[in-house]
């Protein structure tokens, strides 16, 4: 077995790329995540609605997007869309593509807090006399949101990480980065051993941040869990 | 203070109880596909009285207490509430309706992801776009008359079967209801429980709160019900003042009902 | 100029013999190393619960294509010139386990605590109480999960093209660079996947609906 000596002295002027490539990570993670949430939302609204075309839409949307991999989607947005016409930034093209993504995941999340709302709490609301609309609303949309909360925040943490394969259209974020250090130095291993060093960080910071916000829309959940 | 004074309607009739028909539902059938649970169902119940409904399971009685709030379609006949007739498919009859009937389910059916005063004060201001400050003090009001007031900041899941159910009754109160429907409210309690929500709802009849119940608290109907309404097999079998039904029963139907059921 | 036509369509159902090869080998791989991580997780012992759940979040907190390439570096640090299947196969096999061993460990949990006291009181020791009671069980509610999951182990061996493995997704790269025509390509390579891996969604759906109904 040869013997290997770790190297980590790259580190020194290659940390700066780093901290970029983590800025870009976060940026558009959190971009995506934002525009993947409103997208599954309004997703979830027309798939569990009365209009059999539109439910039927998204429904083809969902299981095409579910059942592809992200990499081929990520290469039909940046490479595909140009062939017809439309010329977009690798970072936009990213962004896009990550949408389109979470949106299809989250909208089947929602969609099953939706379903798990029992019929008698539409009921209730009726009886006191709010119009379908305000059902709707807090009835129905906010107590399932709150409800699958916590897998909407893992498919967002799994977004966030899955936006290093956005660096195979040189979108320069965080494994890009990486890509380009680990080519000028060649100390491939250590560099990956830090990139994921930061995506684990990243992973905290973001269930962390995604934790807090759960707790700050969600009264109840703040009462009554501490 | 009165219940009904605090929930702002009216006080215990100016004029004598059985003066004012309030309830007016007439030869009303309703299919569920090819099962018919109601056939030809006429009832009139007035205004600041109680009318217990009481039956075996599948007898139509919670089929017939939804049909008056509109929450099931009727296949024939009429129901008038308050003088206007119901429709379910005409929104500015239900909206009235709304105003004018309170519910309480057996589930309770509060929502999960509102406090208890949340719970109370939503339609207050989301319906009838009160102040938030106005739809408090009205929910502090009516959960001091079903006694909890120290609950207002509690969420459902940390109530008792009987604290949530009096929320539920004290939701409805709070909209100032002209009738109240009770659907097997305690069926779904412990024994222990079902004393509690019974006394606020005994407290609500004297004030002159005209109700409705499903029930099955023969007890509690025989005690404070002035009409007792026994249904078979989707018909009103019988119905007169408890002193009648439940001394002199006239069908062979409510004799074996009542012998049976206490 | 080369357009796309059937021999490029056929070139790429060929490649996705790859991608099944690779995803049968991540999941014997991953589910083998799944099931004792689940069972690490329950275990008795503070330290392997501990073991096994460090290792999850870990792999759990981390792309995929990165252990892709601590895997293909790693491994050729060590002095192996290995060819890139091996690489993918090492980190399908990763990350699977990681993912099988939390949906499995939550399958086990699922169990009611009963069947553990009921079948200690007939005498049975703990590894007879795995094999006899708990798994069974366990294995019943595993079933619409971990069929779920193979369509993430199908479409996530697509990342093994970045380090030049030639299955589907890397075959449609190589389409391409010949035809110039991405998005007929990609649509095509999506459609293989998607023939590939709708008909386990279907599946994994249908035995939740059976599970269901059976309770």
């Amino acid at each position: 077995m040869i013997s290997y000596s770790f190297d980590f002295s790259f580190l020194l002027t290659a940390w700066p790329a780093f901290l970029r490539g983590a800025w870009l990570t976060i940026v558009l993670a959190g971009t995506s995540i934002a525009l993947g949430f409103v997208l599954g939302l309004v997703c979830a609204i027309l798939r569990s609605g009365k209009s059999k075309l539109l439910s039927g839409l998204v429904g083809i949307y969902v299981e095409v997007i579910r059942n592809t991999p992200f990499l081929v989607q990520v290469f039909i947005v940046y490479f595909g869309l140009p062939s017809l016409g439309l010329r977009l930034s690798a970072e936009t093209s990213a962004v896009i593509a990550l949408v389109i993504n979470t949106g299809a995941y989250s909208s089947e999340i929602i969609r099953a807090g939706i379903d798990s709302i029992a019929k008698g709490q539409l009921e209730a609301a009726e009886c006191l006399g709010l119009n379908k609309l305000q059902v709707y609303w807090h009835i129905i949309l906010i107590p399932a949101v709150e409800r699958v909360y916590p897998a909407l925040s893992s498919q967002f943490v799994l977004l966030m990480l899955s936006s290093s394969i956005t660096s195979q259209i040189s979108a320069q974020e965080l494994t890009a980065e990486a890509n380009m250090i680990q080519s000028e130095t060649f100390r491939s291993f250590e560099v990956y051993l830090i990139v994921a060093a930061v995506y684990l960080a990243l992973s905290v910071l973001f269930r962390v941040v995604l934790w807090g916000i759960g707790q700050f829309a969600f009264v109840r959940r703040r009462k009554l869990r501490t | 203070m009165s219940v009904t004074e605090a929930a702002g309607t009216r006080p215990r009739n100016e004029t004598a109880p059985g003066a004012e028909p309030i309830i007016v539902v007439d030869n009303v059938s309703k299919s569920f596909g090819p099962l018919q649970v109601l056939h030809g169902v006429s009832l009139t119940i007035e205004r600041g009285t109680m009318v217990a409904i009481v039956g075996r399971s599948g007898s139509g009685k919670s089929t017939l207490l939804r049909c008056m709030n509109a929450l099931e379609e009727i296949n024939g006949g009429t129901i008038q509430v308050c003088g206007n007739r119901v429709a379910m498919d005409d929104r500015a009859s239900v909206k009235r309706l709304r105003s004018e009937v309170g519910m309480v389910f057996q589930s309770y059916n509060l929502f999960p992801h509102l406090t208890v005063l949340r719970n109370i004060t939503l339609a207050l201001t989301v319906v009838q776009k009160k102040s938030r400050a106005d739809a408090d003090a009205i929910a502090h009001k009516v959960l001091g008359l079903v006694g909890l007031a120290d609950k207002a900041e509690a969420y459902p899941e940390q109530l008792s079967g009987g604290q949530a159910q009096r929320v539920a009754i004290a939701r409805s109160l709070a909209l100032s209801p002209k009738v109240l429907l009770f659907d097997e409210v305690t069926s779904a309690l412990d024994p222990e429980l079902t004393g509690e929500v019974l006394k606020v709802m005994e407290d609500l009849a004297r004030d002159g709160m005209t109700m409705v119940l499903v029930t099955h608290e023969m007890a509690f109907a025989r005690r404070l019900a002035d009409i007792v309404v026994f249904m078979h097999q989707g018909k009103v079998w019988e119905a007169g003042p408890p002193a009648e039904i439940f001394a002199d029963p006239k069908t062979p139907e409510l004799r074996q009902f009542l012998s049976s059921g206490l | 100029m080369i357009t796309f036509s059937s021999t490029h369509l056929i070139y790429l159902i060929e490649a996705a013999r790859w991608t099944v090869l690779l995803s049968v080998l991540a999941f014997i791989g991953g589910g083998a190393f799944g099931l004792v991580l689940a069972l690490g997780r329950v275990s008795q012992h503070k330290w392997l619960r501990w073991l096994s759940a460090a290792y999850i979040q870990i792999i759990q907190g981390t792309p995929l294509l990165v252990v892709l390439f601590l895997a293909y570096f790693g491994l050729s640090i060590l002095g192996l010139d290995i060819p890139p299947i091996i690489a993918a196969g090492l980190s399908l096999t990763l990350y699977t386990s990681a993912f099988l061993g939390e949906i499995w460990r939550g399958c086990i949990l699922s169990v009611p605590k009963t069947q553990w006291e009921a079948s200690n009181c007939i005498g049975l020791s703990r590894m007879q109480q795995y094999r006899h009671v708990i798994l069974p069980q366990a294995a019943r509610i595993a079933i619409p999960p971990t069929v779920g999951f193979m369509v993430q182990i199908i479409k996530n061996t697509s990342i093994t093209s970045i380090i030049g493995f030639v299955e589907l997704a890397r075959a449609g790269q190589i389409v391409n660079n010949s035809t110039f025509e991405p998005f007929i390509t990609f649509v095509f390579v999506a459609i293989i996947y998607f023939a590939m891996c709708y008909p386990l969604s279907l599946a994994s759906r249908h035995f939740e609906r059976k599970l269901n109904v059976g309770n």
